[in-house]
């Protein structure tokens, strides 16, 4: 990607004024800025070519894929829980992730995902600049998509532009109409998707079409189907630049060894249309021949050329572009490259002679016409560095953190509430009860028998409420596959036992057939009198 | 603006306003963003149109769908009380023994017992009902008038010596201390406090279990066990009412307090009455 590939070996390579050059302007450009309100200024990116284009297919056949495939998946958990690999379950509230089953209180797992994807969002840019915004992002893929539609309706570039500016007529009705409503399908497929992950797929696509599903399905729906339409169709780049704030956030991300995409200047200038005139006239003539090819192809609409900015989102469709023209006429690719700003920096300094003068591209070739071996090229090695090894050692380290957690977690827990008011009852014998709310857990998608025994507290016994179950040490009780039972607990602990105000025993519980086990340290209160 | 300033590197003019040498770009917004600006300007005049929004003298201006929280309110208390109905028909169809024996309408009893107790009891028996001097505690499994449901329920609607409810429950502990000497009060007790701890004087105790005899069996019983039917307290056991020890029960003996419970039966009819019930024995201490 950074090193700069040999030219290839054309037979007819072409001269300067034979690259046709398209009418395009970028429309951040100074000289066009209104001053008050501006509106938006239509932008018609031309289909592009190249190993990116390849890339961001591929990139969006997989990300398209994973959204709209993955509710269908089935993962069999057996016949007490659900058989969708992912699943969304708000009213039952479990989440359900292939082996995985999250509870309420395991949201932490949900939070350390969070955290990662954001260092991991740190890493990757530190390294590859905005990748997420040119490849992944769902704005970015989805836009893609919708130009998809507008290019096989419309025609490309040329065509849409001349459709624009021309009057409404029958075919212009036809196309606009048609453009929309496919837009409109696909807003409303990616709103119908979105909710497949909240519920049974198969159940709620039969559900929704037969206007049975929960109206809160066709609301969602709806509003995915207008967000979708408004933001992929029609605001499109103004997304990106007005409304998202990773644009702001990400200039704090990179740094001068971050790649990011560059027009390499000191090759190019000084532009020309004409080069062998110039170069008749004595004067340096760089690689761009002007024949704004990136301005073209850009779907944020502005040109490269003019350096870094807020709307690039590094697509790395102008290198496509750029690429094309440069090997129609016979010269090194990479005039616009993934570079760093420190290779890009040193190779201004080598083409400006030490910054004192203009680029004179000369002085970065030999004599030859080939690339001076003083051009800095990108190198894999420059992505190890402090930086990213501790944006890799943070992310790796929660990651495993979670994965140690997941490994090692409960699936068998107490939980229990000690009754504060009263603390403790006085019976008629002289004895002292407690009673205390005791939650068992059993987070798996099977029923269980629970044993809970008391340890410690001499001479107290438990009596449980609404239960017929007689009062002891311990008790077998069973549980529901993936629920929570709640029982209320009275521990009864006769008068000349009692040591302390404040004696501490635990609540056991044991699956006999598990062997898995949990305990909770409880409080048992007495009154000053009865010791 | 008088004073147009262009910044150079980006050719856009600025606010003229600096700051230690920094200039705010004056980039032109989008139109897109101007426009749902005014569109939420206008909303927000619809809205107070719609709603309840302008204040006036004395009140607001009502708007014209006719919305008020109370009336939501009202709605919402209205649907809760059309949805627990059928628990509340059941309730009321079935002994407090039956309700206390079915899963479902016990865990609604209780839940809907300790509402009305956290209103209508708390006020004497303390809101854990862990009462306190005079009031008792009805977490425990001592019972003046008798802790099955059924017995609970009766003396909950028609009180405890409650004058106005001819089938309140009734009994009066004479004031001994018109009718025997104040050394035999301080005989009879030594003689209870014995019953369930230590005295001080032990020569007490013999005369004192004759005073008992003479005069309090009646109602206490010869072991000093009580009787439910009269409301007559259990002197053995470790809970006491208005004080353990001997000059509390001297008090008792000489003066008695008696305490008074309103009926609450024609106040808060007989179903809220058998949750109360069956959530008062749900408490740990029921029969």
């Amino acid at each position: 990607m950074g090193r700069l590939p040999p030219a290839r070996v054309e037979v007819h390579v072409l001269d300067n004024t034979q690259v046709e050059r398209l009418e395009a302007e970028a429309v951040n450009s100074a000289k066009v800025r209104q001053p008050m309100y501006a509106a938006r200024k239509k932008i018609f990116p031309k289909r592009a070519s190249g190993s990116f284009r390849q890339f961001k297919w591929l990139v969006m056949a997989i990300t398209l894929g994973i959204y709209y495939l993955t509710p269908w998946l089935r993962w069999d958990r057996g016949p007490f829980a659900p058989d969708q690999a992912v699943l969304l379950d708000l009213a039952n509230r479990r989440f359900y992730f292939f082996l995985i089953e999250i509870w309420p209180q395991e949201f932490y797992y949900v939070a350390g995902l969070l955290v990662m994807a954001g260092v991991g969002l740190f890493l990757v840019t530190s390294t590859v600049g905005r990748a997420w915004c040119g490849y992944t992002c769902p704005q970015t893929v989805w836009v893609d998509l919708f130009l998809v539609v507008e290019r096989a309706i419309e025609g490309d570039r040329n065509a849409r532009m001349k459709l624009d500016a021309g009057p409404w007529t029958a075919r212009k009705l036809v196309l606009r109409v048609s453009k929309h409503a496919i837009w409109l399908v696909i807003g409303a497929a990616t709103g119908g998707a979105w909710i497949f992950y909240f519920a049974d797929a198969p159940t709620l696509v039969g559900e929704l079409f037969t206007g049975t599903a929960a109206p809160v399905a066709y609301i969602t729906v709806a509003v995915l189907t207008a967000t979708t339409y408004t933001f992929g169709g029609l605001m499109r780049e103004q997304v990106c630049t007005y409304m998202c704030p990773w644009p702001r956030i990400q200039a704090a991300m990179l740094d001068e060894s971050s790649l990011t995409v560059t027009y390499n200047d000191w090759r190019g200038e000084p532009r020309s249309r004409h080069a062998k005139k110039v170069q008749a006239a004595g004067q340096p003539v760089g690689d761009c021949v002007d024949c704004n090819a990136c301005v073209a192809v850009c779907p944020m609409g502005i040109d490269i050329r003019d350096g870094q900015q807020l709307e690039c989102i590094t697509c790395a469709l102008c290198i496509d572009a750029c690429d094309g023209v440069m090997d129609k006429l016979g010269k090194e690719r990479g005039l616009i490259s993934y570079a760093t700003l420190s290779d890009y920096n040193a190779n201004m300094m080598l083409a400006t002679a030490g910054g004192s003068g203009s680029v004179n591209p000369s002085l970065v070739r030999t004599a030859d016409g080939l690339f001076s071996d003083k051009v800095a090229h990108f190198h894999i090695r420059k992505i190890f560095r402090p930086r990213t090894y501790v944006y890799m050692g943070l992310w790796s380290l929660i990651g495993l953190g979670l994965l140690y957690s997941l490994l090692t977690r409960d699936r068998l827990e107490v939980n229990v509430l000690h009754d504060r008011n009263p603390q403790f009852v006085t019976l008629s014998d002289g004895s002292i009860r407690n009673g205390y709310t005791v939650k068992l857990l059993n987070m798996i998608p099977e029923p269980r028998t629970i044993v809970v025994t008391m340890q410690g507290l001499p001479g107290a016994e438990m009596s449980v409420v609404g239960d017929d179950i007689p009062a002891g040490r311990s008790f077998a009780i069973p549980v529901e596959p993936d629920r929570l039972k709640m029982l209320k607990v009275f521990v009864r602990q006769p008068v000349g036992q009692i040591r302390g105000i404040a004696q501490t025993f635990k609540f056991r519980v044991e699956d006999k057939a598990s062997f898995e086990a949990d305990e909770y340290t409880a409080t048992f209160n007495a009154p000053e009198t009865a010791r | 603006m008088s004073d147009e300033h262009i910044d150079e590197i980006s050719g856009v003019s600025t606010t003229s306003h600096e700051w230690d040498g920094i200039r705010e770009l004056n980039n032109p917004l989008p139109r897109w963003w101007v426009v749902t600006f005014y569109v939420t300007i206008v909303w927000a005049i619809g809205y107070t149109i719609a709603y309840p929004a302008w204040p006036l003298l004395h009140s607001a201006t009502k708007g014209v769908l006719g919305y008020s929280s109370r009336n939501e309110v009202k709605n919402e208390l209205t649907a809760a009380e059309a949805a627990k109905g059928k628990y509340v028909a059941a309730v009321e169809s079935k002994s407090v023994s039956e309700i206390a024996a079915d899963d479902t309408l016990r865990e609604f009893a209780v839940a809907a017992g300790g509402a009305a107790f956290k209103v209508n009891c708390v006020q004497c028996h303390g809101s854990g009902a862990q009462g306190s001097k005079g009031f008792p505690n009805l977490n425990d499994d001592d019972w003046l008038w008798g802790g099955k449901a059924e017995q609970i329920q009766q003396t909950i609607t028609h009180g405890i010596r409650f004058a106005s409810d001819p089938d309140t429950r009734l009994s009066e502990m004479p004031a001994f201390g018109d009718i025997i000497t104040a050394d035999q009060i301080a005989q009879v007790s030594a003689y209870v406090a014995s019953l369930s701890g230590k005295v001080q004087d032990a020569s007490l105790i013999a005369p004192g279990a004759k005073v008992f005899a003479e005069n309090c069996v009646s109602c206490h019983g010869d072991n000093a066990k009580g009787n439910k039917e009269l409301g007559a307290p259990d002197l053995t056991d470790a809970i006491w009412l208005y004080g353990s020890g001997e000059t509390a029960i001297a008090a008792q003996v000489r003066a008695p307090k008696q305490g008074v419970m309103p009926a609450w039966g024609a106040r808060l009819g007989e179903a809220k009455v058998k949750e109360l019930a069956v959530y008062v024995h749900s408490l740990g201490g029921g029969e």
